[in-house]
């Protein structure tokens, strides 16, 4: 917008460049156009035509590779404006052609188009040719049409879409000129408030002294330093129209408010300064009040409006406020269509049943890390959607206005002191997102994908992996809003050598030593299958919280994720169990939650492998039983008849007692149930409440936790894990740990899980440690590793096995059931929740040894 | 892993002769190796009245294991090899066959140096096998010795004696007598058909293998009424194309890590139909019908969202009017069938850029799937749990918003005209709803109503009277009133630009 007419020559102009932007120099070949980019910006932020010649043809000045150079240069430009880069383009740019192409680049990335002219005498950029080798040989007349062709632009540059144009004549006054990078006007990331937030007003005056009072402002000005940001839509359909402006504008005036323009704004700006608009949707309204106005204010108001930027990016861009709503790409962007989806919004191009367009649900689709908090759509309740915010509670139709506490996240609001204007058609009872409020995107989890963690850094999930855990995850998975957790696989000790044993609990407690783990918690392994149940306290908790849509009051679920029971009617049934204990315990009020997530063990083990029990381990048994007896007596009778069997028959009889310790091993997690009753739950951790996450909260008061759960079920249902703490230092104490899991397993079960008492520990270095390591029971293993893996040939192979992968697996996946919990307790967005969890079922389709 | 083969004779015949019939004597124990482990030959008695010989195969559990290639489940032709824990050491399987041909080999080819008459003689035989894994059970096991003139006696084994309602395992305690048979025949019946009862191999099945079955099935195997089953059987083991295509082994272990079979997880195809296409009549029908809707529409660009193997792909593509035809399926199994069938490696270019396939899912929003003319819905949604439904339905017809949805459902009404369907039961084991035509329709107009669609209802099949049409279908159109007709409720129309600063 800004022509710098510099016929005289000013020595040392300031040459005001937006810190991004789109640079086009413009001169003629000769001009000094590399020199001025080399002096001025940074290397990398220059592209030029001659670079990208040498890139396709291997010759900077083959003017036939032209074609592929710009195509080049265009691209890289691209990229660098789509990442938010200022871009100087060093080529000739003297025909209107070659700018234009320029022009719609910058207008594709929303970002500013800027022209520096170089108007260099001809005879200079001549004689500076002829000193280059490479361009000795161009032509006189090559030179004449530049300046011609630059003659003829210089009049049109602004007309043809450059937002600032600095033309500079002459050597000396190119040789002096100095660039000033500017700030845009929509940041101010530099301000981190705190803020509160303000929906649409639309002249509710007195609702908005009402809501500043609440807020804590004392006529304007907040005592503790607080700013108000203003989304727009002061104006129109309510009773006093002025009087909001007054109060927002005097704010603004003493640097205690922000404002951005809403769309009603737009059009009474519009208004003022003369143009013909209809007086429609409330304009008129506003007219009539502000007949009674002064001049001066209408020039006040004019000037305001006026001046308003469209959005504003705020706290080091952790906040977007707009009127309407701003997808990412256009965050800190400066063009007319940011302008216009900043103000409008964007629609579908279709009409709802009112004759109003329907508006496209951008923030569906949002996937920003930055908070984007706007109005403009009337809705009842001011709830996230993927981290953007609606705050158009409907104050002027009788609903109420709201404003948000920010860094905060609280919401304010008053309700309206009556309905000012009817509406066109009722407030929507829906969020933005669809009826079902927050769908989830497959770009989200589909493919190759990167999750960032808080504890690991980056956790990778390959493609064929996704690929399985999409298929699981959509055909029979819980509804995601109910599943807001994986539990990871969990890692095996390190293979004993001791006789007779490929497990031992030794090997547990000298790694967690060896990684400065002090004190460990060794817990029973229960029989069962795992599960984690959501509890919530009541239906409603689970409608508001985790957008249940079933009338349900939580979720029981395995491994991955699929209900642990068919019948919805046995789960209520857990999960009303469940929250009977909670409540009875008090854990309710003393987690200060309304739900709680919680890992457990479900037994027995047949309730839901019966299956696999069946065709393979019951199968195994089968045969086995049935041709042991019939090969000892034929061993036996040749035996008696004196033949030589050698150690056959003592190698057999010892098979059949190892083929029957295998049927007695899985027996033991069989047994019949009838609806609950023979059920048994073991919840061992609780994850996650309001809030908060648990995972680190030590394990020996969370099993203190669940212990009181366990003696307030009167059911039978819930169960206590047994648990021994073990000084990993300690050789008294350590061999206490292995005596108790002998004597544990001894008794046929099925081993214990060494766990740091303070969870989430890390090593030396520090790493993660794992989360816990399971020693399991010697006649466990023979479900594992078949009958007869017990005989010393067996188990001197077995031992070869390798637990590397598995580890970093247990370790991987871990990491992302914290950040699953983080994110969960943050209350980020759902598609953020499911992000790891989903990544956690993936990495579950990995390919390691299945028997760890 | 065991089984005994006894004679019985007298002092003119002693049943001794056996020894030398097998070439075993009955007065040692003899061991074998195999490759898959120790076989044992011995006798628990040998006299002149009665003489039992006895082979015992020590599997080496670990060594199978160990050989199967790749890890996890998989690497072995037969999946169960790759478990540790499985009935091979135990069961008279294929392993025990193989070791029965090696160490019987000249005995089953008929040959007796010492004794050349021998071989041609008929023996009163008696085979008993105590752990026969039998796929078909005891009756197939029938069907298949009795034909060859052996008595049978199959009892089955129970899973567990603890728990009788777990019923029985697929293992036969088998009996076999005969006093017409030589023991040469014996040993060839034994050696094809307890793999086939078994059916699966621990070997990779080879070229030879088709010789093999001919010369050891040479004089029994062409005359036997179940001779396309032991054909097939004893030889299905090659994997096909398709089977290998089945190794989705990231399914097996989301299935393992949830106890469950990969069955379970892994059945978006069915395993009958997978092979050749057997259309249903309905199965036309419906696919006619939904391609005259398609036509009516005047779609060009089409997206079959749930496209299972392709067929309706395919025959889209046989209709120039559709220029654009994608196939959308979560399971990746269902895809590269899909592709195989279309055979779109060796397609035309100009024909294969009219056809996509995409793995992706209807619980989720998708961008790819946005801006086509109609979707096509075939036999989708009753696979889906109903609290999942509202996701379809906005991916759908929410996010997608095609012009023209066309959804078809079973008629739960019709099932009562389907003879072979048992009251109550559902279609098909993966339908987790069937719909009335109340329900249906009172589903769809709810959508059609939230998503701005209009609805018509149509009959795919015979439309009875009473019960309806076996198929219910209906077809949705995105209602966009054309300007000025808006039925708005607003006293002046709106124009776009004044709606807009709504």
């Amino acid at each position: 917008m800004t022509t710098t007419d510099t016929t005289a020559a000013a020595r040392g102009r300031a040459l005001p460049v937006t810190d991004l932007s789109l640079v086009v120099l413009i001169g003629a070949s000769g001009s000094g156009k590399s020199t001025f980019a080399r002096r001025h910006f940074k290397p990398t932020e220059v592209i030029s035509s001659d670079f990208c010649r040498g890139l396709v043809a291997d010759d900077e000045n083959d003017q036939s590779a032209s074609r592929d150079a710009f195509d080049v240069l265009h691209y890289i430009a691209g990229k660098r404006l789509a990442a938010g880069r200022r871009t100087v383009v060093d080529a000739t740019s003297v025909q209107q052609e070659a700018r234009r192409q320029l022009i719609d680049l910058a207008r594709q990335h929303d970002v500013l188009p800027i022209a520096i002219v170089l108007d260099v005498p001809e005879q200079v950029c001549a004689e500076r040719n002829a000193a280059r080798t490479d361009r000795a040989g161009m032509p006189r007349r090559v030179l004449q049409r530049h300046t011609r062709e630059l003659r003829r632009s210089l009049r049109h540059l602004e007309r043809e879409g450059f937002r600032k144009v600095h033309v500079l004549r002459g050597v000396e006054e190119v040789e002096h000129a100095t660039v000033v990078t500017e700030k845009r006007f929509n940041d101010l990331t530099h301000l981190t408030g705190p803020f509160d937030i303000v929906g649409d007003v639309h002249g509710c005056a007195s609702e908005l002294e009402a809501l500043l009072g609440k807020l804590g402002y004392v006529d304007g000005v907040h005592p503790e330093g607080r700013t108000a940001v203003f989304v727009g839509d002061l104006v129109d359909r309510g009773p006093d129209s002025p009087g909001v402006l007054r109060r927002v504008m005097a704010m603004v005036k003493s640097g205690n408010a922000l404002c951005v323009p809403g769309n009603h704004e737009n059009k009474f700006g519009r208004h003022l300064k003369g143009r013909k608009v209809q007086h429609t949707h409330g304009l008129a309204e506003t007219i009539a009040q502000m007949e009674g106005e002064s001049e001066e204010f209408r020039a006040e108001v004019r000037e305001f409006v006026e001046g308003l930027v469209s959005h504003y990016v705020l706290d080091g861009g952790k906040l977007v406020v707009c009127h309407a709503g701003l997808p990412e790409k256009y965050h800190g962007r400066t063009s007319g269509r940011v302008r216009s989806h900043a103000l409008y919004g964007d629609t579908t191009g279709e009409t709802d049943e009112f004759g109003l367009p329907v508006r496209y649900p951008w923030a569906e689709d949002y996937r920003g890390r930055a908070a984007v908090v706007y109005g403009h759509t009337p809705v009842p309740e001011a709830t996230w959607l993927n981290n953007t915010i609606c705050l158009d509670t409907g104050a002027v139709f009788g609903g109420k206005l709201t404003a948000l506490r920010w860094p905060e996240r609280e919401l304010v609001d008053v309700p309206a002191e009556r309905v000012w204007y009817e509406p066109v058609r009722p407030l929507r009872t829906e969020a933005p997102g669809g009826h079902e409020g927050r769908p989830l995107d497959l770009a989200d989890v589909h493919g190759r994908r990167v999750v960032e963690t808080r504890h690991m850094g980056r956790v990778g999930v390959r493609e064929e992996n996704a690929a399985a855990a999409l298929e699981v995850m959509s055909r029979f998975a819980l509804d995601p809003r109910l599943l807001p957790y994986l539990p990871p696989t969990m890692a095996p000790t390190a293979t004993s050598q001791r006789d007779g044993y490929l497990e031992h609990p030794e090997e547990a407690f000298a790694r967690y030593a060896q990684d400065g783990v002090a004190r460990v918690v060794c817990e029973e392994k229960h029989m069962g299958s795992r599960a984690v149940a959501l509890v919530c306290r009541d239906a409603s908790v689970a409608v508001r919280r985790f957008g249940a849509a079933g009338g349900e009051t939580g979720s029981l679920y395995t491994r991955t994720g699929r209900p642990f029971f068919d019948d919805a009617e046995m789960t209520e049934e857990v999960l009303g169990r469940l929250r009977t204990a909670v409540t009875e315990a008090g854990l309710w009020e003393e987690l200060a939650t309304d739900w709680l997530l919680l890992d457990a063990e479900l037994m027995p083990w047949s309730l839901k492998a019966s299956g696999l029990l069946r065709s393979q381990y019951a199968a195994v048994g089968a045969a086995a039983g049935a041709v042991f007896p019939s090969a000892l007596a034929a061993l036996e009778g040749a035996a008696a008849r004196g033949v030589d069997v050698g150690e056959l028959l003592t190698r057999q009889r010892e098979r059949a007692g190892a083929a029957a310790g295998f049927t007695d091993a899985y027996r033991r997690y069989c047994w019949t149930t009838d609806g609950l009753d023979g059920v048994r739950l073991a919840p061992f951790q609780i994850l996650a409440v309001q809030g908060r996450s648990l995972a680190a909260l030590p394990h020996d008061r969370q099993l203190a936790l669940i212990d009181r759960m366990v003696e307030h079920d009167a059911t039978g249902l819930l169960r206590t894990t047994r648990r021994l703490f073990v000084d990993t230092a300690d050789p008294e104490s350590v061999r206490a740990g292995v005596d108790w899991w002998l004597e544990m397993t001894g008794r046929g079960g099925e081993g214990m899980v060494v766990k740091p008492v303070d969870a989430l520990a890390r090593d030396g270095a520090g790493r993660l440690v794992q989360p816990g390591i399971k020693c399991r029971g010697r006649e466990y293993l023979r479900i594992v590793y078949g009958p007869e893996y017990t005989r010393p040939e067996n188990l001197a192979r077995l031992r070869s096995r390798f637990l590397g992968h598995k580890q970093s697996l247990a370790l991987r996946e871990y990491a992302l059931g914290l950040e699953a919990l983080d994110r969960l307790a943050d209350g980020e967005p759902l598609w953020r929740v499911h992000e790891p969890v989903f990544a956690v079922l993936a990495l579950e389709s990995e390919p390691v040894d299945p028997r760890l | 892993m065991f089984l005994t083969i006894s004679t019985t004779g007298s002092a003119q015949r002693p049943a001794t002769d056996l020894g030398f019939l097998l070439h075993k004597h009955p007065e040692k124990a003899q061991a074998f190796s195999t490759s898959y482990g120790t076989a044992h030959v011995l006798y628990p008695e040998a006299d002149a009245e009665r003489c039992t010989a006895a082979l015992l195969l020590e599997v080496d559990a670990v060594a199978l294991v160990r050989r199967s290639k790749g890890k996890g489940r998989g690497g072995a032709p037969d999946a169960a090899l790759a478990q540790y824990v499985n009935d091979r050491p135990y069961a008279a399987s294929s392993l025990l066959a193989v070791a029965l041909g090696s160490v019987f080999s000249t005995a089953m080819r008929g040959v007796c140096a010492a004794r050349p008459e021998l071989p041609g003689v008929p023996l009163p035989l008696r085979v008993e096998v105590p752990a026969l894994p039998a796929r078909g059970g005891a009756a197939l096991v029938r069907r298949l010795f009795e034909p060859l003139g052996w008595e049978v006696t199959a009892e089955p084994v129970p899973l567990d004696t603890e728990f009788p309602d777990w019923g029985d395992s697929r293992h036969i305690r088998l009996t076999l007598r005969s006093t017409a048979l030589t023991l040469a025949e014996a040993l060839r019946h034994l050696y094809v058909l307890l793999p086939v009862l078994d059916d699966a191999k621990h070997y990779w099945v080879a070229p030879d293998e088709v010789d093999k079955l001919l010369r050891v099935g040479d004089g029994w195997l062409a005359g036997h009424p179940e001779r396309e089953l032991i054909t097939r059987r004893y030889l299905s083991h090659r994997w096909s194309l398709t089977r290998r295509a089945q190794e989705r082994l990231e399914l097996v272990r989301l299935a393992e890590a949830d106890d469950s079979e990969v069955e379970d997880l892994d059945n978006a195809v069915e395993p009958e139909t997978e092979d050749e296409e057997k259309p249903t009549p309905l199965g036309v029908q419906r696919r006619e019908a939904i391609l005259a809707v398609l036509r009516a529409s005047g779609a060009a660009r089409v997206l079959d969202l749930g496209c299972g193997q392709g067929q309706l792909v395919q025959a889209l593509l046989k209709e120039p009017a559709f220029t654009e035809i994608v196939g959308v399926d979560v399971s990746m199994r269902a895809l590269t069938i899909a592709s195989r069938r279309l055979k779109l490696d060796r397609m035309g270019e100009r024909q294969a850029s009219r056809v996509t396939l995409l793995q992706g899912s209807l619980a989720y929003t998708d961008k790819r799937l946005k801006g086509y003319d109609a979707a096509v819905l075939c036999e989708v949604i009753e696979h889906l749990d109903l609290p999942r439904l509202p996701a379809l339905e906005y991916a759908v017809f929410g996010s997608a918003r095609p012009r023209t949805v066309c959804v078809t459902t079973p008629n739960v009404e019709y099932n009562v005209r389907w003879e072979s369907l048992p009251a109550g039961k559902v279609r098909h084991g993966d339908h987790r709803f069937e719909w009335t035509r109340e329900e249906f329709r009172d589903w769809a107009r709810t959508v059609a109503e939230r998503h701005r669609y209009e609805v018509e209802f149509l009959p795919v099949g015979p439309d009875d009277p009473e019960v309806g049409p076996p198929t219910q279908m209906a077809v949705f159109r995105l209602d966009t009133p054309k300007p000025g007709t808006t039925n708005s409720v607003t006293s002046k129309p709106v124009t776009p630009k004044e709606a807009k600063a709504a």
